[in-house]
C-alpha cells in the first residue's frame, strides 16, 4: 500500500520561538529511523509553512496522509516519535493532542485571502506557491491585458490602502500611470512600525510570492521598471525570504528583463530599514531610500508626481499587494462581494493582549468587534472583563466595551474616535490602565517624532509630560482640559500623518475614560491599580505562610522573611513591580 | 585587517550602488557598533562630511555609537508586551546585571540590554530576545535562570532570527 504523507510544520516567528525547527527536525529524523524498518513505501515530506494564524498554540503540525488532514497543537520534539509510531505508522490518530473545537471555531468566522496560502505553501520554494495558483494572475495580466485594464480592475475590487490610511489603490495606480516620463517606481511598504502589529511580518514569511506578484501586477500597471521592498531589519526571517523568493522569481522569469517574454522589465531591490517609526510615513520612507535622514517634507508635490530620485513613485504596503493576485485570479466582482459598501474584503488583524486566542485573523469588512474577541478570540484571558479593545497603535484609539458592537470598517472605526490602521487589535481588560495606555504611546510617538516640525516635537514632549505628571499623582486640576487643547493643536498643525494622529490616544481615552483620568488626578488613585506611585503593596500578615516565593522573585530585594513566618516589604526599597502579588499563592499581598 | 574590512565594504557599496545608510550599516554588523575611526576612513575616501554620517547615525535606532557587549539581550517593549509586563522583565534585568543608569552596557561589556519598539512576536508577549534567540511568554524567573546561564557560559550563540 503506497501512503502520501506529508507534514507541515509552523515556522513562522511563533512557530519557530515555540520550538519548530526542533520539531520539524524531529519528524526528519524520525521518519529516517522508521524507514528502514517500515516495509511499505511510503512517500515523506516534511515542509515549514509559515504563519496560520494561531500562534497561542504552537508548535502546530499537520499530519496529511492520501489528502486527510489532522492537525496537533502544542507539539514538542518529544511527541514526535509516538505521531510517527501510532498515527502515521499505526493509522491512529492521537486524539488527546489534536486540536479541539475552538481551533475550529478559531478559523470558522475568517475569510482567508491574503492568508489563504500562509499555513499552506512552502515559503521558501517557489513550486508550491506556483502548485497553488500562483503566478497566474501574472501570466493573465502580461498576456491578455492592457496596463489601464488591470487599473479597472483594481478600482472594480473596491481594494484600499491596508497601510491604514484607506486611498483606493485603483485610483493610486491611475495617477502613476497618468505621471510623465519612463522611470518611474514601485515601492512595497513593509516597515511595519506600530508596536503591536505583525500582519506584514506573517504575510511575507509566510507566503513572500504574493506579494511579489502583487508588485509585478502593480508595475506593468503603472508602468514601472524598478521596484523596491523597504522592510524592518527587524524582521530577520522576512528579509531571508523574501530575497530567496526574489531571487526564484528571477530563475522563472518572473522577475527580469522581457518578462513572459513580454517588453515589460521589471527588478525588485530590498531595502533594509533602520528602525524609525517615521519611515512608515511615504515621503520619510523614500529618504530614507535615498539614504538620508527619514525625515518628511511636505506635500504637495506628492510621491506620485516628485518621488524617489525625483521620480513619480508609488506606494502600497505589504497587504494591499498580496490582495491584487487573488483579486485578478477570481475577479473584481467576488472582491467587492466581500464587506461593506465603501470598505470592501478582508482585512488581516493582529489579534493580541489580553485575549485567550491571540493571534493573525483575516476577517469580512464590516464584522461586528464583538464576533472578532468573543468567537474568534475565544473571549478575555482569565475569565476577566473586556475593557476597551485599541486598534490602530500609536496613530488610533480605543473602543470601549460599551459599544463591542462597532463593525470593522474604515468608516465606523473612524466614526467612534479609533481608526483602522495596519490592523493592530490590542485587547485590554480591567486589570490596564487607559490613563497608562495612553501614555505608553505617547512615550512611542514622542520618541519616534523626527523633530523636523514643532508641533510633533514639542507637542508630544508637553503631552508625555502631563501624562506622566497624572500617572504619577502630581497632575493638576486642569490637565484634562490642557491636554484637550494641545492635542487639537499638535493634530491641526503637525506636518505629517505622525503628528497628525499622535494625539488620538489621549483624545480617545479621554472621550472614554474621562473619570479614570479625574481619579488619577483628583483622588491621586488608579482604578485599574497600574500607575507605580499611586499604588503601595503590603503583605497580610494572617495568610503569608512564609513560603518565600515572593521574596525570591521580588527584582529589588525589598521583601525579608524568615522562612514560614510572616514576610515583610519594606516599602522605601520596593519599586512597585508587582512580581509577588502574581507569584504569592495564598493572596497575602495587597495592593492597593 | 580593519583596513581590509573597510576596503570591502566600500567594494560592496559601489557594486551595489548603496548609500550611507548602508554603509552604516555594514560597519555595525562588521564591528558591532559604529566605530569612529571606520566612519572617518569612509569620509576621507567618499569625501563626505562625518557630520553627515553622525546625522544618519542617530537618527536611525538600529545604529550604536559605543560598544557593545558580549551578549545582548533585546527586551521587546511593543503594546502587547507592555501590557504583558514588560517593564518589570527590563527592571529586572537592569538590576541583575548591574547597569548603570542612562547606559545600556555593563561595565564589564558582558552585556547589553536594548529596548526595541516591536519583534512582532505579540502573541507570546512577553518577549526578549536573547542573542538573537526569541523567547516568547517570559517571566522574571525564566529570564533570571537564562541569565544565569549566560553567566556561566554555558549557552552557546544561536544566528538564528
Amino acid at each position: 500500500m503506497n501512503k502520501d504523507v506529508s507534514i507541515k510544520v509552523c515556522m513562522g516567528t511563533g512557530g519557530i520561538a515555540a520550538g519548530g525547527e526542533a520539531v520539524k527536525a524531529s519528524f526528519e529524523k524520525a521518519f529516517a529511523a522508521a524507514g528502514i524498518k517500515a516495509t511499505v513505501d511510503r512517500h515523506c515530506s516534511v515542509h515549514k509553512v509559515g504563519c496560520r494564524g494561531f500562534c497561542a498554540r504552537d508548535v502546530l503540525v499537520d499530519v496529511i496522509i492520501n489528502g486527510d488532514k489532522s492537525t496537533y497543537q502544542y507539539i514538542k520534539p518529544d511527541m514526535v516519535e509516538r505521531i510517527v509510531n501510532e498515527h502515521i505508522v499505526g493509522g491512529a490518530p492521537i486524539s488527546d493532542w489534536q486540536v479541539k473545537d475552538d481551533y475550529h471555531t478559531f478559523h470558522n468566522k475568517q475569510i482567508k485571502v491574503v492568508l489563504s496560502d500562509c499555513g499552506e505553501v512552502d515559503p521558501e520554494d517557489i513550486n508550491s506557491y506556483i502548485s497553488r495558483g500562483g503566478y497566474e494572475a501574472t501570466k493573465k495580466v502580461l498576456t491578455t491585458m492592457a496596463p489601464q485594464e488591470v487599473i479597472e480592475i483594481i478600482k472594480t475590487s473596491g481594494l484600499r490602502g491596508r497601510g491604514g490610511a484607506g486611498f483606493p489603490t485603483g485610483v493610486k495606480w491611475d495617477m502613476a500611470i497618468k505621471a510623465p516620463g519612463p522611470v518611474k517606481y514601485l515601492i512595497c511598504n513593509a516597515d511595519e512600525g506600530d508596536p503591536g502589529a505583525f500582519m506584514d511580518r506573517s504575510v511575507v514569511e509566510g507566503n513572500p510570492h504574493a506579494v511579489i506578484e502583487g508588485m509585478i501586477i502593480g508595475a506593468y500597471a503603472i508602468g514601472a521598471p524598478y521596484g523596491y521592498v523597504y522592510i524592518r531589519a527587524e524582521y530577520p526571517l522576512a528579509v531571508e525570504r523574501l530575497r530567496l523568493a526574489i531571487k526564484q522569481a528571477k530563475e522563472r522569469g518572473f522577475l527580469g528583463k522581457n518578462i513572459l517574454g513580454k517588453v515589460f522589465d521589471f527588478n525588485i531591490k530590498v531595502k533594509l530599514g533602520a528602525g524609525a517609526f517615521v519611515c512608515g510615513e511615504e515621503t520619510a520612507l523614500i529618504a530614507s531610500i535615498e539614504g538620508k535622514r527619514g525625515q518628511p517634507r511636505a506635500k504637495p508635490p506628492f510621491p506620485v508626481q516628485k518621488g524617489l530620485w525625483g521620480k513619480p513613485t508609488i506606494i502600497n504596503n505589504v497587504e494591499t499587494l498580496a490582495n491584487v493576485p487573488y483579486i485578478i485570479r477570481k475577479g473584481a466582482a467576488w472582491y467587492a462581494d466581500m464587506g461593506t459598501e465603501k470598505s470592501k474584503g478582508t482585512k488581516v488583524f493582529a489579534l493580541t493582549g489580553k485575549i485567550q486566542n491571540s493571534g493573525l485573523i483575516e476577517v469580512p469588512m464590516g464584522i461586528p468587534l464583538r464576533e472578532v474577541i468573543y468567537d474568534i478570540g475565544g473571549g478575555i484571558e482569565g475569565g476577566r472583563k473586556l475593557k476597551a479593545v485599541q486598534t490602530g497603535g500609536p496613530s488610533g484609539g480605543c473602543i470601549p466595551s460599551s459599544i463591542v458592537d462597532t463593525t470593522l470598517d474604515y468608516e465606523s472605526l473612524g466614526k467612534v474616535g479609533s481608526i483602522m490602521g495596519s490592523g493592530g487589535m490590542v485587547v485590554l481588560d480591567e486589570t490596564d490602565c487607559m490613563v497608562n495606555v495612553a501614555k505608553y504611546f505617547l512615550q512611542f510617538t514622542q520618541t519616534e517624532s523626527c523633530g523636523k516640525c514643532v508641533p510633533c516635537r514639542v507637542g508630544t514632549k508637553r503631552l508625555l509630560e502631563v501624562l506622566t505628571r497624572i500617572t504619577e499623582g502630581r497632575g493638576r486640576e486642569d490637565d484634562i482640559e490642557l491636554l484637550e487643547t494641545l492635542s487639537t493643536d499638535v493634530k491641526t498643525s503637525s506636518l505629517c500623518g505622525l503628528g497628525q494622529s499622535a494625539p488620538n490616544p489621549v483624545l480617545s481615552t479621554i472621550k472614554y475614560y474621562r473619570d479614570e483620568y479625574e481619579a488619577h488626578i483628583f483622588e491621586k488613585r488608579c482604578p485599574a491599580g497600574v500607575c507605580k506611585d499611586l499604588l503601595s503593596y503590603s503583605i497580610l500578615e494572617e495568610f503569608c505562610k512564609g513560603c518565600t516565593a515572593c521574596a525570591r522573585v521580588c527584582p529589588a530585594g525589598a521583601i525579608v522573611g524568615e522562612k514560614k513566618k510572616p514576610h515583610k516589604i519594606i516599602q522605601d526599597i520596593c519599586i512597585k513591580c508587582g512580581a509577588c502579588f502574581e507569584t504569592c499563592k495564598f493572596k497575602a499581598i495587597k495592593k492597593g | 585587517m580593519m583596513e581590509e574590512k573597510l576596503e570591502g565594504i566600500l567594494t560592496r557599496y559601489r557594486e551595489n550602488e548603496g548609500n550611507l545608510i548602508s554603509i552604516l550599516q555594514d560597519i555595525e554588523s562588521e564591528f558591532g557598533y559604529l566605530r569612529e575611526d571606520a566612519i572617518n576612513w569612509f569620509s576621507e575616501r567618499l569625501d563626505v562630511p562625518p557630520a553627515k554620517f553622525y546625522g544618519i547615525a542617530t537618527f536611525y535606532a538600529q545604529f550604536h555609537l559605543k560598544p557593545r557587549g558580549k551578549n545582548v539581550i533585546t527586551a521587546c517593549c511593543g503594546t502587547a508586551c507592555h501590557v504583558k509586563g514588560s517593564e518589570r522583565l527590563i527592571n529586572s534585568l537592569v538590576k541583575e546585571l548591574d547597569i548603570a543608569p542612562g547606559e545600556d552596557t555593563s561595565e564589564d561589556l558582558k552585556f547589553t540590554v536594548e529596548k526595541v519598539n516591536c519583534v512582532g512576536a505579540c502573541s507570546i508577549a512577553p518577549v526578549i530576545i536573547v542573542n538573537k534567540t526569541v523567547n516568547g511568554k517570559m517571566t522574571p524567573d525564566k529570564l533570571m535562570k537564562e541569565i544565569k546561564t549566560l553567566k556561566e557560559g554555558k549557552r552557546e550563540y544561536t544566528d538564528y532570527i
